[in-house]
């Protein structure tokens, strides 16, 4: 069954600001929320990068010289809460989620507009006030992870504003999760099947499923958290009789799915740029959304690869490392596809592309060392240190951040209706692969030979190589300058894109760019070959 | 076709031989000074060697993909239309599962050989209580164990220190001091938050955890002085949380022992 919306109800939308006053505004317009997820991601993504410059600015020597070991923990804990809740999931999520989900079910808004619209404006206030609670009594020091008791000991106010923020920021997590289940499940537009969607939509409604089922996990989780602390409750803490290790149990039951709510829809961002820019269609659907579907189920039950260290008996090793390098298989076979879908194609080598080259590549070699973090007697000796961060940088930095460049590179044109300047493009994705891969890998080294995470100061044999990371890192902050002047520039002055710059085929391309506000002036178009490429040039024959 | 054949088998075999020169030049490991340290290093290698060939074939298939099929000047038009070939995608459905497979097998003898799959005890006649719950670490054994007699320490790390008590000697250090090729059984326990034993040179690392009890045995074999490192963030200076351990010669560590042993205190 799909239910249509009534357009006499959407038309209310006309009583809302136009021009670029509505992106301030509750609007309920899809793309303006989309919008505003991407530009308030991206603001955040700024501050995230300036403390993470802090970090290996701090790590640039092997003293702790740069700022107070305490202040040091929270740019730490703010770093990695900023980039993951505010930054990567809103944006991979959020962003385009909402600006896309829509056009490829065929309807004209997302199922809840004003769920919607909640779910985004939840994000600012908690983000400033993740970030405000360093002017109370210091932020949060516990790490993103705030393992009990380091949690409950450390100074309360930074501890609890990091609880409320997150709990916010998980509650707009779910409100987005349910309107997308809703939205491809039910606004489908009539016609249209399932197995017609654009691979996004799959990528988004496992995603979605994730979201829903293990967030609130963590959101219950938190507040017993906060109750250890301002109750003197015990269920964590040790001296009350509490026990420290059922509290990762139960983090992790969140947030190692939330790797893949950071991932999964960067898998299906890359599937639909891929066939576009190599004029191809995507090689293997149906396995496709089996992986995805695949690696949403191996993906709740593999958390304990976390705690090999803590106190987890032989089995539950054992159970949890064939789980999770079992996650290679569905995740390689993606790889493979992509890489087939560029075989024998005719691929344009523009911005999109090559940032899209560069998660491949990248996120191959952060699984590679994913499969070898999964066995127990590898984890044991390189679990918490800086091998496990190059890791997972790989995965969410080389993979994601390098899809949602890719995907701004790629949809640009529709948002606007300009070019992004290529030259400039091709610039940040050279700055960006280099200084990337200058940052991390070396990092891998420094975890195998004896460097923990999270520390600011450490032996003076592993300065050279952490400067050479620091050097990476510059490179990566000032790859973000030739960006912003593109996006400022090309607002403006860039060419005219036409409504179809790469002629594509699936249906956000065939309405005007920047579309309507109802998304289409007549029927929405019923697209039943979204990666037809190849095709229609035959049957014209 | 013939021609297109040899160069891929060509390419396959240039990638396998890049990467098994590398697994066994390459060295990115510290030195080796425990026995469960030569079995780590096994498996490194494996996966190591592993790792590069499927990296350097897909960046391989990536990067010729891009020169290949990039699309020329003036050239129009799509690709082939090919949607999918499933005899190619159950391919690599299997092989990828059988390589995962094997490594988890692998990877399980490994983890057995390192004594990880043994029940661990902690040969200390006033903590073996059975009332007490003790989680597991690692425990280091292996079939020609050298040590007969085992070596109790009591360790207890707190914000941000170390200290090994020697219940037999009635002291309590700062310096984890053991013999060569003996087996030493610790069992750990936090007094504050949350903090890890790390001995990069012998490839291990146990938690230790307020409230809870754990345990780890190991087995040095190489003398020499290695930096125990806390590698679970415990506070502002968690990066200077570190020890050390002097592995030396059984006399040389008698001596140091016996210097610092005090005698029992009669009540």
């Amino acid at each position: 069954m799909t239910i249509s919306i009534d357009p006499q109800k959407t038309n209310n939308e006309s009583l809302q600001p136009k021009g670029w006053l509505r992106y301030f505004s509750f609007s309920l317009d899809h793309k303006v929320i989309g919008i505003q997820y991407l530009v308030c991601g991206f603001l955040f993504y700024l501050i995230g990068g300036t403390l993470a410059s802090a970090i290996r600015i701090e790590l640039a020597s092997p003293m702790s010289d740069f700022m107070p070991r305490d202040v040091y923990n929270q740019v730490l804990t703010l770093h990695g809460t900023i980039m993951i809740f505010l930054w990567i999931v809103p944006v991979v999520n959020g962003a385009f989620g909402n600006y896309l989900i829509p056009f490829y079910v065929g309807a004209r808004d997302m199922a809840f507009p004003r769920l919607n619209a909640v779910a985004f404006w939840l994000i600012p206030p908690s983000g400033l006030m993740l970030v405000a609670s360093y002017f109370v009594e210091g932020a949060a020091q516990a790490g993103w992870t705030a393992y009990p008791p380091l949690s409950i000991t450390t100074p309360q106010s930074g501890q609890i504003i990091w609880i409320l923020s997150v709990l916010l920021l998980g509650g707009s997590s779910i409100f987005g999760g349910i309107n997308f289940i809703a939205t491809i499940i039910k606004l489908r537009r009539p016609g249209l099947k399932l197995m017609q969607l654009p691979m996004y939509c799959w990528a988004m409604l496992g995603t979605s499923l994730l979201v829903v089922l293990s967030t609130p996990v963590l959101a219950g989780t938190l507040i017993l958290l906060s109750f250890d602390i301002i109750a003197n409750t015990g269920f964590f803490n040790p001296v009350l009789g509490g026990n420290v290790v059922v509290y990762q149990h139960l983090f992790w039951f969140y947030s190692h799915p939330a790797v893949y709510i950071m991932v999964l829809p960067a898998f299906g961002l890359v599937s639909e740029i891929l066939p576009v820019h190599a004029r191809k269609p995507l090689f293997g659907y149906t396995t496709m959304v089996f992986s995805i579907m695949g690696i949403v189920v191996l993906g709740l039950v593999v958390w304990a690869h976390h705690m090999f260290t803590s106190g987890t008996p032989p089995w539950m090793r054992l159970f949890f490392t064939i789980a999770t390098a079992f996650i290679a298989v569905p995740t390689g076979i993606k790889f493979f596809n992509w890489v087939a879908t560029l075989w024998g194609g005719k691929i344009s080598i523009n911005s999109a592309m090559l940032f899209s080259c560069g998660f491949i590549i990248n996120f191959v070699f952060g699984g590679i060392t994913g499969v070898a973090l999964a066995q127990v007697p590898f984890d044991i000796h390189v679990h918490d240190t800086y091998f496990v961060v190059a890791h997972f940088h790989y995965i969410v930095y080389g993979g994601t951040v390098f899809i949602i460049f890719s995907s701004i590179y790629h949809w640009f044109p529709k948002v606007t209706g300009k070019m992004l300047n290529e030259k400039l493009g091709i610039l940040h994705f050279t700055i960006t692969f280099i200084g990337f891969n200058l940052c991390f890998a070396p990092q891998h080294w420094l975890g195998l030979n004896g460097m923990p995470r999270r520390v600011a100061e450490y032996d003076p044999q592993f300065q050279f190589v952490n400067q050479i990371s620091s050097l990476g890192a510059l490179l990566m902050a000032i790859s973000t300058i030739p960006f912003l002047i593109n996006v400022l520039l090309s607002m403006r002055n860039g060419k005219d894109a036409g409504d179809n710059p790469w002629n594509a085929l699936t249906p956000e391309w065939l309405t005007s760019s920047p579309p309507p506000v109802e998304n289409w002036e007549g029927e929405s178009p019923l697209v039943e070959e979204p990666y037809g490429y190849g095709k229609e040039i035959s049957e014209q024959k | 076709m013939l021609n297109k054949n040899i160069y891929l088998i060509l390419i396959i075999s240039v990638v396998f031989a890049i990467s098994f020169w590398i697994g066994f030049n390459v060295n990115l490991l510290p030195a080796e000074a425990s026995i469960n340290a030569p079995i780590y290093d096994e498996l490194f290698k494996i996966l190591f060697i592993i790792g590069l060939i499927i990296f350097i074939g897909m960046t391989i298939a990536v990067i010729y993909s891009l020169f290949k099929f990039r699309k020329r000047n003036n050239q129009i038009g799509d690709g082939i239309a090919l949607e999918g070939n499933l005899s190619l995608e159950i391919v690599w459905t299997i092989i990828p599962s059988i390589i995962v497979l094997l490594i988890g097998l692998y990877s399980y003898n490994i983890y057995d050989r390192m004594g990880g799959m043994k029940e661990l005890n902690h040969n200390h006649e006033m903590m073996s209580s059975n009332a007490e719950k003790i989680w597991a670490g690692i425990s280091q054994t292996s079939d020609n164990e050298i040590a007969i007699n085992n070596l109790s320490i009591e360790v207890s790390a707190m914000q941000f220190a170390f200290l090994f008590n020697y219940p037999k000697g009635n002291f309590i250090s700062g310096e984890l001091h053991v013999p060569v090729d003996h087996k030493v059984s610790m069992k750990m326990e936090s007094k504050d938050v949350i903090h890890a034993f790390w001995v990069p040179e012998f490839r291990i690392k146990q938690d230790i955890i307020p409230g809870q009890p754990t345990i780890l045995n190991f087995t040095p074999t190489k003398v020499g002085k290695y930096p125990i490192i806390c590698a679970e963030l415990c506070g502002p200076y968690h990066g200077g949380m570190r020890a050390s351990i002097i592995v030396e010669e059984e006399s040389d560590y008698n001596e140091w022992f016996n210097k610092n042993k005090k005698p029992e205190v009669n009540l």
